[in-house]
């Protein structure tokens, strides 16, 4: 497992300097078959994300307590490093001593983190009272900014999101806005507020200013979180297609490049149609430096593209118990891979007049039974027009006989119309007599 | 002279010769026949039913003005039946009211005696010699149906459906219509035209709510989902506001069955049939819900013959929750026999080939099918325009627009104005 991580650290790392980043990016690709390796995969992200990443995953590997354990004592670490201590005592009753007497409730700690947290917002108030008093619009600003980042790092995240908001009143510059922009949308992506994620996004990138590469991709990976979170998986896929490799690992307190790559990749796969996953995504030369972080999403991109199916749906398979573990995308699998496999049977059976559901079944690891479900369920939906011969278990394609359509349609229409003249005709009358009766009262 | 004796001869001696002096010396003497109403029946033996057509009809319903008992309707009964083949179509036009209301009391009679059926022939006999043409709609219709109804003469009753009716004396004779010609269309499972003669109902202009109006909407829901297997709350935007905003209230239980129904789920329809019986029963529509219970099965049937080419009664039988594929087998013959669905049953392996719908639209019954309904079209929109012509040409429609548009101007007449969108 180690030597693995070994010869593909580099590989990447070449291949990744093409993209013309330089920052320090040794890291292992996150998605692999095997099981969460939670250290590499805690590497990837800093900040606030990284603990709450690694408490989703303690929360929802119910079956797997050392992965449980691992999680949580990587979670207490690093959140010793900061200062919120409500999430300490959290932590600390989820891992109800199970990790020995060092990682308990370190009361001392807290406390005098409290302390100090008293006596800086103590601070901070008389700080920006005082600029309030003497009206320096650049110090009130900077004032708010600071409660901003303080409440933040306490872990009070609305308080937090209100003061980011209110510097909004004292930018002078486009730098300051999008400064705003950027607090507001981290503080609402943890918050999992993602309407205010896009209105800030669009916010930021409405600044006169032109942006800069690196901000740019951030508010591109923004906004493609929050269609990720409202389920518009197309305008996810575009966005984070978009997304500049400049990147890099400077939004890591967000989203890790390799995570643009699985977010992306997945939603072009269940979205897109044959063109534009060749264009978009397949020839993106731009995208390409991500998925070269996530080889398996490349793979099975191309697999799917080259009709391999199988192999495909085995690497989604393969993904899939990791995926289930991201914070971002947990929701938002089974729906990506149900549309995932509907596009595919759909581009395996269109070009054929009739197909063996053995065959087929084969291809695509699964019962007959199983398929002949499936494919029921996208005929209803009208998205393969064929019918099943059950009988001898084979699909033929159903060509509609334009003709005969014709006819229906025609003589349909022609009854519709007749009718719906007769009882115009019949309303009119009434109406009419209706109205005589009235003027000839009124006579 | 006796007065009557006097009126019987003037009678006879102008029918012949002046209709109109004679329908005013019938008018003017209509106190004297309520007064004289006991010695009537004795003066109809003088005249003859064709020839004094009018004066028969006058002392006749006069003679039956009276609260009626089982025996006299016995003795009248028979004698209106024959005045009504016998009499003269011009006559009887003179006074239709007069000729309705002896009707009207004709059906009550035939009703109290619990023989609707003797009233059904009279009564569409009655209803030609009164109608003008086949497009009017007389008050008779609706009295003509519901006997049909009560004698379950669907048959006959269809003979009078089958004409397009435009000309309307009142409108509660056209909900009533309507409504009944509904049900004897339902009976006779043409559910189609059913589902238009409702619909007229529903969307028929009305200020009020009233009763017909929201039984036939009622009806209307199950014979939607019986036929199309879907029901859409909303109405047309040409119904009446009244109907738009209240009906629905009205109608709850059947709304939600239609929810329900739109599942797809038999299990989820059935128990609430079950624990709505009650209200469906209480309004006489509980063999109709049935019906609906049992299309769904077919509409399952159906969605499958779109997605299958063979498939075995066994899995039939699972995937439309049939109890086994006897019961499958069954359903799908049915079917077959009905022409909703083109399969064949193949017993030895308990397969059913589902087919195309074999219509190829060559056949020269099919042009002759096609071009009827071209002629029948063309001169439905002839009518149209005709209809369209005579409203702008109206003067009470005319002076109505003007009114509302103070300013005079030659272009306010160009257009029909949005409130008479019909």
């Amino acid at each position: 497992m180690e030597g693995d991580d070994e010869t593909s650290g580099p590989m990447i790392d070449e291949i990744y300097a093409n993209g013309g980043d330089d920052g320090n990016r040794n890291r292992r690709p996150i998605s692999s078959g095997d099981q969460l390796d939670i250290e590499a995969y805690a590497s990837l992200y800093t900040g606030r994300t990284k603990i709450a990443r690694l408490l989703f995953i303690a929360d929802h590997c119910e079956k797997n307590s050392t992965m449980e354990l691992e999680a949580l004592r990587m979670a207490y670490d690093e959140i010793k490093k900061g200062e919120n201590t409500q999430l300490l005592r959290e932590v600390v009753q989820k891992i109800d001593g199970r990790l020995g007497p060092n990682y308990g409730m370190d009361a001392a700690w807290c406390s005098t983190v409290d302390r100090r947290a008293e006596q800086r917002k103590e601070k901070l108030e008389n700080e920006l009272n005082a600029y309030k008093t003497n009206l320096i619009k650049e110090s009130i600003r900077m004032g708010y900014n600071d409660f901003g980042d303080f409440y933040y790092a306490h872990g009070q995240l609305g308080d937090a999101f209100k003061n980011y908001v209110r510097t909004r009143d004292y930018c002078t510059t486009s730098k300051h806005i999008i400064h705003m922009c950027m607090s507001a949308i981290l503080v609402s992506i943890e918050m999992g507020q993602f309407t205010h994620v896009t209105s800030y996004v669009s916010k930021a990138e409405q600044t006169p200013e032109a942006l800069d590469q690196i901000t740019g991709a951030k508010l591109r990976c923004a906004a493609g979180l929050a269609n990720l979170e409202a389920k518009k998986y197309k305008l996810a896929a575009r966005k984070f297609l978009e997304t500049a490799p400049e990147l890099g690992s400077n939004y890591n307190d967000v989203i890790a490049p390799q995570d643009v790559a699985t977010y992306g990749g997945l939603c072009a796969l269940a979205t897109f149609d044959r063109a534009e996953l060749k264009n978009k995504v397949i020839d993106n030369h731009v995208f390409r430096n991500f998925l070269e972080l996530v080889p398996e999403v490349r793979e099975l991109i191309n697999d799917f593209y080259s009709s391999h199916y199988a192999s495909c749906l085995e690497y989604l398979g393969n993904l899939k118990t990791n995926l289930l573990l991201d914070i971002h995308l947990h929701d938002h699998v089974e729906t990506l891979y149900d549309q995932i496999r509907h596009k595919a049977l759909i581009q395996y059976t269109h070009p054929f007049v009739s197909v063996d559901l053995r065959m087929m079944a084969n291809a695509f690891k699964t019962t007959i039974a199983g398929l002949e479900k499936e494919l029921e369920a996208l005929i209803t939906d009208n998205q393969i027009q064929a019918r099943i011969d059950s009988h001898n278990k084979i699909l033929y394609a159903r060509h509609a006989d334009q003709r005969n359509a014709t006819f229906q349609r025609v003589l349909e229409s022609g009854r519709e119309f007749d009718r719906d003249v007769r009882s115009m005709l019949l309303r009119s009358n009434l109406i009419k007599h209706d109205y005589n009766l009235k003027t000839s009262r009124k006579l | 002279m006796d007065p009557l004796e006097q009126l019987v001869a003037q009678i006879v001696g102008l029918s012949d010769t002046d209709i109109p002096r004679l329908l005013g010396i019938l008018k003017a003497s209509d106190d004297l026949l309520r007064a004289d109403w006991t010695r009537l029946s004795s003066v109809l033996s003088q005249l003859d039913p064709f020839k004094h057509s009018l004066g028969f009809l006058y002392i006749l319903e006069a003679s039956t003005a009276g609260p009626t008992t089982k025996e006299q309707a016995e003795t009248v009964v028979p004698i209106i039946t024959s005045f009504i083949d016998a009499c003269a179509a011009e006559q009887i036009r003179s006074i239709p009211d007069k000729f309705i209301s002896l009707c009207k009391r004709f059906k009550d009679q035939v009703v109290l005696l619990e023989t609707p059926i003797r009233g059904v022939a009279p009564m569409l006999a009655a209803l030609k010699k009164l109608q003008t043409s086949t497009e009017h709609l007389t008050p008779l219709h609706p009295e003509f149906l519901m006997l049909c109804l009560l004698a379950k003469c669907y048959k006959t009753g269809l003979s009078i459906l089958e004409d397009d009716i435009f000309e309307v004396d009142q409108p509660k004779d056209l909900f009533l219509y309507c409504y009944y010609g509904g049900m004897i269309c339902i009976g006779q499972k043409h559910f189609q035209k059913a589902l238009e003669l409702l619909h007229i109902v529903v969307t028929a202009p009305m200020s009020t709510m009233n009763a017909i109006a929201v039984e036939a909407y009622k009806k209307y829901i199950l014979v939607s989902l019986i036929r199309h297997g879907q029901f859409s709350t909303s109405l047309p935007k040409y119904a009446s506001s009244t109907a738009q905003r209240n009906l629905k209230s009205f109608c709850q239980p059947y709304i939600e069955l239609a929810n329900t129904y739109g599942t797809g789920k038999i299990e989820g329809l059935e128990t609430y049939v079950q624990s709505n019986a009650e209200t469906f029963e209480s309004d006489n529509n509980f063999g109709l819900v049935k019906q609906v219970v049992s299309s769904n099965y077919k509409r399952n049937i159906q969605r499958l013959t779109q997605t299958y080419l063979t498939l075995s009664l066994q899995d039939i039988a699972n995937t439309v929750k049939l109890n086994g594929p006897k019961e499958a087998e069954m359903h799908v013959l049915q079917m077959i026999q009905d022409g909703e669905i083109y399969a064949t049953i193949n017993q030895k392996d308990g397969m059913v080939r589902f087919l195309e719908d074999p219509e190829q639209y060559k056949t020269c019954e099919m042009i002759e099918h096609i071009d009827s309904s071209i002629q029948r079209i063309m001169a439905l929109s002839k009518k149209l325009t005709v209809m369209d012509e005579r409203i702008s040409c109206d003067q009470a429609y005319l002076s109505k627009v003007g009114r509302e548009r103070p300013r005079y101007d030659m272009d306010d007449f160009d257009t029909v104005p949005t409130k008479f969108t019909i």
